[in-house]
């Protein structure tokens, strides 16, 4: 990837901490120039460039989004967002469920987890909605296995997890325009698969460390 | 509301006059001298209480001082750059305070529309309203129009879970964050006779004496306060605090009346009332925490909690002083 910051990602992610009013607390570690992968509940369209814009501009360089192709590929503004603006991996979503066979189910996965982690490189960071799609903000959704097999895929890489507060009422799902109310991003302690964890006790882990983030609203 | 209205020169001199207004740089020069004897005492406070239980009250109010001095500075600002920086200044205020309040209040999904247009639309019309001084329009925007319109709209989306709560928190919201907020910059567009050109004085009279009323019923409450008034809903607030507050800040009050119009008796009344509903404002804002679960709105000025936290008192004694002034010097 390039160096540097497109100038109109730096503008909007200006934009995005004016209308998210955004406090951002390090509660589980400090921001680090290390790889990581930050795994955050997914509720609004605002929540990758918050968390993005949250981080020191020196880390925010070196880290990208994953992003569903099938959304950002949609149109040319989307498309020009995502891949000129932020630098998006994207990745198809459900291809696995779409295969034909066991065999091919697997050659996807693998070739999925070897996009993300080529797009890790030496460098790099990622961003990832292991929901796979935005929720209503009541509860975070069950996570998906592309976390799992990426942290198998790259045990060097540190998993931060992330809570993004009341984003879902700044800017929910099929809506268009914000309503500024103020919100709230929390960094966890980072995890680790343990040695022959499995994956959904892993995912259920995971789940959870997102989830206890959590401040205000029902728990 | 008398139909002669400033025009764009005039608003220009008014800027001039502000700078050249002598009792208006005295009370500039006031609050100065204040924020130098608070900032003194703190200091000393800090070097005797050093290291023992008290130094985390010490803490608190040291930072409140700090944030005091920014406050008054760029309120000075705001009025010297004429009513035009003022307003923006209510404006923005209000905005941070709406701010605060919606996003501890719980709304629905179904509320967002609505929302938006009370952020962007209800909102900045009613400080445009102020601007061009179209007094009829300011009085009903809120109570009137907003009240038919907030229902109405979160209706048309459908969602009648908790309806009746829904809508009443919105409206309740831009009452007290907006259009009670609002009639303080108001102030400014008050044509009394003899007094044209000093309505910022009159405007400064009414923070200073509201402000100070909260200050110090602190002091006094962290003086000498021992029996709890409404302990149920504000725990901190003590009978020695308020009467010792009310009673000096009212004085206080009496001893500004050559800034205002107001005969020394009659400033006496007004600020006896900008206390007590000063009082009742914040005791509101407290039952309405407690009811949410939360201690302070917000965590924007440093040690006073939020914005709407430190102008809740301001929000039910603006609209009240705006109304007596307007009905008994506003011919």
């Amino acid at each position: 990837m390039s160096e540097g910051i497109h100038p109109i990602a730096s503008l909007l992610a200006a934009v995005a901490r004016g209308i998210s009013g955004v406090q951002v607390q390090w509660a589980g570690c400090e921001p680090s120039e290390r790889q990581r992968i930050y795994f955050a509940n997914h509720t609004s369209h605002l929540d990758f460039v918050v968390l993005w814009s949250a981080l020191p501009s020196y880390i925010r360089a070196r880290t990208r989004p994953i992003a569903a192709k099938d959304y950002w590929e949609e149109s040319w503004l989307r498309r020009y967002l995502a891949e000129n603006v932020f630098k998006a991996v994207l990745v198809e979503r459900g291809a696995i469920s779409k295969a034909q066979s066991p065999e091919e189910a697997k050659f996807v996965s693998r070739s999925l987890i070897e996009e993300m982690a080529a797009a890790l490189g030496k460098t790099n960071s990622l961003i990832l909605f292991p929901e796979g799609t935005r929720g209503t903000g009541e509860k975070v959704g069950e996570f998906r296995s592309g976390l799992y097999h990426l942290a198998l895929r790259r045990p060097d890489v540190e998993l931060v997890p992330a809570y993004l507060e009341n984003m879902n009422r700044i800017l929910p799902k099929g809506e268009i325009l914000p309503v500024p109310m103020l919100s709230l991003l929390t960094f966890g302690k980072p995890i680790q698969v343990e040695p022959r964890e499995e994956k959904n006790v892993f995912l259920e882990r995971a789940w959870e460390a997102v989830s206890t983030l959590r401040r205000i609203g029902p728990a | 509301m008398g139909s002669c209205q400033y025009s764009a020169a005039d608003w220009a001199g008014l800027m001039l006059h502000a700078i050249h207004d002598p009792k208006l740089m005295w009370l500039f020069g006031g609050v100065l001298f204040l924020l130098v004897i608070a900032s003194f005492i703190g200091d000393i406070l800090k070097e005797r209480h050093r290291n023992d239980a008290s130094r985390p009250t010490i803490n608190n109010l040291t930072a409140r001082i700090r944030a005091w001095w920014k406050m008054c500075a760029v309120f000075a600002v705001s009025l010297l750059v004429g009513p035009d920086g003022t307003l923006s200044l209510f404006g923005l205020i209000s905005f941070m305070a709406m701010r605060e309040y919606m996003t501890l209040v719980p709304t629905r999904r179904g509320d967002h529309r609505t929302l938006f247009w009370s952020f962007f639309v209800i909102m900045p019309l009613q400080y445009y309203l102020v601007s061009i001084q179209w007094y009829g329009f300011f009085a009903i925007m809120i109570p009137v129009l907003a009240f038919i319109f907030i229902p109405s709209s979160i209706a048309i989306y459908g969602d009648t879970e908790h309806f009746l709560e829904r809508a009443a928190k919105i409206q309740f919201g831009l009452m007290v964050c907006v259009y009670c907020l609002s009639h303080a910059p108001a102030l400014l567009l008050l044509k009394i006779p003899g007094f044209a050109g000093h309505d910022a004085r009159l405007l400064l009279y009414l923070v200073i004496v509201d402000q100070m009323s909260d200050v110090l019923q602190y002091v006094w409450g962290k003086l000498i306060g021992k029996h709890k008034i409404a302990w149920r809903v504000s725990p901190n607030k003590t009978w020695e605090g308020f009467l010792g507050g009310v009673a000096t800040a009212t004085a206080l009050g009496t001893a500004l009346w050559w800034v205002t119009p107001f005969t020394p008796v009659q400033s006496a009344a007004m600020s006896f009332t900008i206390c007590i509903l000063g009082f009742a404002g914040g005791l509101v804002m407290s039952a309405i925490k407690r009811d949410i679960g939360i201690k302070d709105f917000g965590v924007v000025i440093e040690g006073h909690g939020g914005i709407l936290d430190r102008i809740d008192s301001l929000c039910f004694a603006a609209p009240i002083f705006f109304h007596l002034v307007r009905y008994y010097f506003v011919p």
